[in-house]
């Protein structure tokens, strides 16, 4: 313990004598969470500046699919299944939770193999799973629609809104109006995906990328391995959370991802439209797709009167910055998904008391 | 919902599905992300799945801060 202590010092000392001006993105939202609670933020020198970015699955997904969703959720003989952090997201009329309190059947589950059971006892309704999520999440989905081909069941389906990480950080690393030195690199969806977007994404754009886990200690010691490249100008990916990161990434999940779904172009909340940055069914598991089976529209993009998630999600401000944070928007009354969310950047500002 | 908590895995049962201890509770979750786990090994659970298998005394470690660390809302 006591040397785990020294180290810290001597990780925050290195931080602290940096001089230059860096601004490093923490690309996942459980890294925002985890810099939040952890206070590292208060410990740097203010020429060390952390952002936000669009690395919160719930966040990021378009107003336009969340209305879709939500009357989805309200056709008759529908059970939709959810990942609990859904929930209360604002559409433009009402949330997944007010769809619910209006008689709409909406289930948290766990596990989409939950969703799947669910189907199986339910054989008289139409079960629908919500996907949403990076490469992690994704192919649990993918199996839980290979299961529910297996077995014949014909009454489950995903609305797959699914979203890859690497195209993002293009965009991201594309604009001029964002400036970025350095990516804290997400933990999670790089045990699906390894290392080698990240080398990509450092030599096309000339930006230092570091893999990164999620104790507060892992998070120091990614900042010191950005701040090392900057300083010599170097721009490589690296890991810092080698315990549970490996280079190729998890095979077997990126053989499945590549089987059950082709990628698409996407809508992101805050960054639009990205060719290649979505997940849909492959013409094999087509059945499974609940866009097609339900004769899904489009729905436009209506954004949310006041709300600047789309600035936050992309580090263009930070969450203070938007005049409703904690005004208006709280997490008892959040306007935005970035409140909503627990990975959401405003919400981990708001209750870590983040000044 | 990115959240990973380690586990570690006890037993096998069917359809690659395996019964995993997250701190006293066993859990059925599916291997079928990491064909070669072990039992004993630990493995870090996302969503219902083992998504890749982690160093023990890592896991260990984690396991532990998780039981003093509970969240802290406000
Ligand atoms: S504080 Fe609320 S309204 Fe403002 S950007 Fe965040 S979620 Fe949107």
């Amino acid at each position: 313990m006591e040397s785990n202590k020294d180290y810290i010092s001597s990780l925050l000392k290195d931080i602290q004598a940096e001089t230059r001006e860096v601004v490093l993105m923490e690309v996942c939202g459980t890294h925002t969470m985890a810099i939040a609670k952890s206070g590292i933020r208060n410990l740097l020198p203010p020429n060390l500046r952390l952002l936000s970015g669009p690395g919160c699955p719930v966040c990021v997904t378009a107003q336009g699919d969340i209305d879709a969703v939500i009357d989805l959720a309200e056709r008759p003989g529908i059970v939709l299944v959810t990942f609990g952090d859904m929930m209360r997201v604002p559409g433009n009329k009402s949330s997944l939770q007010e769809a619910r309190s209006r008689g709409a059947d909406i289930r948290i589950a766990y596990s989409p193999l939950d969703a799947v059971e669910i189907a199986r006892q339910n054989p008289e309704k139409e079960v629908v799973f919500l996907g949403i999520g990076f490469e992690t999440t994704a192919p649990a989905v993918a199996i839980s629609a290979e299961k529910a081909l297996q077995e014949g069941l014909k009454n489950y389906s995903v609305l797959s809104l699914h979203k890859v990480v690497p195209p993002a950080l293009e965009v991201i690393f594309s604009d001029p109006d964002i400036k970025v030195d350095g990516l804290i690199c997400p933990g999670h969806v790089s045990i699906v995906i390894g290392l080698e977007p990240y080398i990509k994404l450092a030599q096309n754009y000339h930006q230092p990328c570091v893999v990164t886990g999620f104790e507060t200690l892992d998070i120091l010691e990614g900042i010191v391995m950005l701040l090392q490249q900057v300083r010599q100008g170097q721009a490589q990916a690296e890991i810092q959370y080698k315990r549970v990161v490996r280079p190729e990434g998890n095979l077997v999940a990126q053989e499945t991802l590549k089987k059950v779904f082709t990628t698409v172009g996407a809508r992101w909340r805050g960054l639009g439209f990205i060719n290649n940055s979505g997940l849909e069914f492959s013409q094999q598991y087509e059945e499974l797709d609940a866009r097609k089976k339900f004769a899904i529209p489009e729905y436009e993009d209506i954004p949310i009167k006041g709300c600047a998630c789309g600035d936050v999600l992309t580090g263009r401000i930070t969450p203070h910055e938007c005049p409703l944070f904690s005004r208006a928007c709280t997490p008892i009354n959040p306007i935005g998904p970035c409140m909503v969310s627990h990975e959401g950047a405003c919400a981990a500002y708001y209750r870590y008391k983040i000044t | 919902m990115c959240l990973g908590v380690p586990a570690k895995v006890v037993e096998f049962v069917e359809g690659q599905m395996a019964v995993v201890d997250v701190d006293g509770n066993q859990v059925n979750i599916s291997i079928q992300l990491v064909p070669d786990v072990k039992i004993g090994q630990y493995v870090l659970v996302h969503a219902g799945f083992a998504m890749d298998i982690v160093d023990e005394d890592w896991a260990k470690e984690t396991m532990q801060l998780l039981k003093q660390l509970q969240p802290q809302p406000q």
